[in-house]
């Protein structure tokens, strides 16, 4: 109780000396806030951030699914990739993005030790947006890659063997029934992802690319010699754009968590249950099912498995 | 094949032949020379107590275990291996899941993919393996699920039906394919005692219609009733076999007697 006082006051404290203190500049915070170069950079890092988080989806699912085959090469270079991308700091991997016209000068398209049939140069093929979007996608790739390999692991092994005795391919078992029924697993931690995404994108200046919101502040604020109300602006957009995706990933969370102990919500779709759940077909429609141990009516049937 | 065609077309293969099969897990040797046949339409009992590898044997038939020695073949395939010059090689992934399309299996705990509606579990496999058209791999797969009494919960999802429903639900979708063969794993052994029933109705239809049926299961009724020959196996072994009525009347191991009196 009195730590809780004590808090308050140091707060209010806090509150109340850096709105008189000069060094915050509020003036200028406000007159930047909604300045058109600032808004305009907001707007490149949500892009940073989509065009990253999409390609390191994809790559992440592949990569996920390669650690589980049954194929040792497959195996090992998943494996290799994720040590080598893991290992390594992100601020890092993207300095060497930006210099990777230097080690490789042109992008060739043929046979090895032949002429190629295309051929183009490294700067111009890969502009410095390209190179921010490669180097945060396979970055981010390496972490998924590790989050959808847990939602994988968390199918009922029984599902795998029904699905192979019934004579699918190895491939046919993971798109037709591991994946969709890993989504309920992988959604939440790829929402948190997302939000780290958005932050990371600040690093981009490693490149160099500079048009995203934290770099852009910097550089304006190098101009007008006084730093701190563009830092608070720039703080102020990353607040707000993580605070949207925080409530949209509390609704999903919500959503994906649905039927856990509860199956009365969606008894009632039983008959069609696209009519609820339409807006997300394959996972929606029955995700609420998975989650439940195959025998409702029958406890100490192997659901502790 | 052609070899057996040529000494004389009347002698089909045997559904099932089983020379010698041995399976260990690491250390554990769990089949110790299992050698049985099943002959076409005939409907075989595994019992024993739990351990004794019977679950084990049924994998190995459609090759969801590998063997460690001894071969099965299945219609007078071998299953799982490929012979050249006296040698036998493991096959590739995809030659064994073709060799699994005419094997039908229902496991104790059902698995059926939950995501699925009762008709989408059936259509799956025929959809997707055998690239069916879709109206007539509906059509079969309703005819299917009124066969084991199910035509109206064809849009259910599995949590929204009982154990017993989830079950025959899990035999049609193995039906869908048209298998040759039928293994059941315990397929009662997770339901509820009233639910027990309509299961084995299901597969006493499909023992009369003439299916090859291997049955692991405790159900000494059913197998009384319905099996042509029954396997009693206890530590990697078959100790003895015959037909039910003989071997549950009149065991002749001690081991049978004493298995037996514990579950009669």
């Amino acid at each position: 109780m009195v730590f809780a006082v004590v808090l308050v006051a140091i707060f209010v404290f806090f509150v109340i000396d850096a709105a008189f203190r000069p060094a915050f500049d509020w003036p200028s915070v406000g007159k930047y806030l909604f300045d058109r170069r600032i808004s305009m950079a907001a707007l490149v890092t949500i892009e940073l951030t989509v065009f990253s988080m999409v390609i390191a989806i994809i790559l992440g699912v592949i990569l996920a699914v390669m650690r589980l085959s049954p194929n040792p090469v497959v195996k090992s270079v998943a494996w290799f990739y994720l040590w080598i991308f893991r290992g390594t700091p992100v601020y890092v991997q993207l300095t060497i993005w930006g210099l990777i016209s230097l080690i490789y000068t042109s992008i060739d398209i043929g046979l090895p030790f032949m002429t190629p049939w295309l051929s183009f140069s490294t700067t111009a093929a890969l502009n410095t947006f390209t190179l921010a979007v490669i180097g945060l996608a396979l970055n981010e790739a390496a972490y998924m890659a590790e989050i959808v390999r847990a939602g994988l692991l968390s199918v009922d092994k029984g599902q795998e063997e029904a699905s192979i005795a019934l004579g699918m391919s190895w491939s046919q078992t993971m798109t037709r029934v591991i994946l969709p029924q890993s989504m309920r697993v992988i959604i939440p931690p790829t929402g948190n992802e997302v939000i780290s995404m958005l932050k990371t994108t600040s690093l981009v200046t490693a490149v160099p690319f500079s048009l995203e919101l934290f770099t852009r502040s910097r550089d304006i604020s190098a101009e007008t010699f006084n730093p701190i109300p563009l830092l608070i602006v720039a703080s102020i957009w990353y607040l707000f754009f993580t605070s949207i995706l925080m409530v949209g990933q509390y609704f999903l969370e919500k959503r994906f968590s649905r039927g856990v102990g509860d199956r009365q919500a969606n008894k009632s779709d039983a008959g069609g249950g696209a009519g609820l759940t339409g807006a997300v077909p394959i996972v929606g429609a029955g995700q609420p099912t998975v989650v439940l141990p195959p025998t409702p009516d029958k406890p100490g049937t192997g659901g502790t498995r | 094949m052609s070899g057996t065609l040529a000494t004389g077309a009347s002698v089909e293969p045997p559904m099932v032949l089983a020379e010698q099969v041995t399976k260990s897990f690491g250390a554990h040797e769990v089949l110790k020379g299992i050698t049985l046949e099943v002959k076409r339409g005939e409907v075989m009992c595994l019992v024993g107590p739990s351990g004794s590898g019977k679950s084990t044997f049924l994998r190995c038939i459609n090759h969801l275990e590998v063997l460690s020695a001894g071969r099965l073949s299945v219609d007078g395939e071998l299953i799982g291996y490929r012979e050249a010059n006296g040698k036998l090689y493991e096959m590739a992934p995809k030659e064994a899941a073709k060799q699994r399309r005419d094997i039908g299996m229902v496991f104790q705990r059902f698995n059926l993919f939950p995501h699925m509606t009762a008709l989408q579990n059936v259509m799956e496999a025929p959809l997707r393996v055998k690239g069916l058209p879709k109206a007539k791999v509906e059509s079969t797969a309703r005819d299917l699920l009124a066969r084991v009494g199910l035509a109206d919960r064809a849009d259910y999802y599995p949590a929204h039906l009982s154990g017993g429903q989830q079950q025959r639900v899990a035999i049609a979708r193995a039906l869908a394919m048209e298998p040759k063969l039928m293994l059941f794993d315990e397929p009662t052994s997770a339901l509820d005692p009233e639910l027990v029933g309509e299961v084995l109705d299901v597969m006493k239809g499909l023992a009369k219609e003439g299916m090859t049926m291997i049955v692991v299961t405790h159900e000494m009724g059913f197998a009384r009733e319905v099996a042509d020959s029954l396997v009693f196996m206890d530590a990697g072994v078959v100790v003895e076999s015959g037909l039910p009525s003989e071997v549950l009347a009149n065991p002749r191991h001690a081991r049978t007697q004493a298995f037996l009196s514990k579950v009669l």
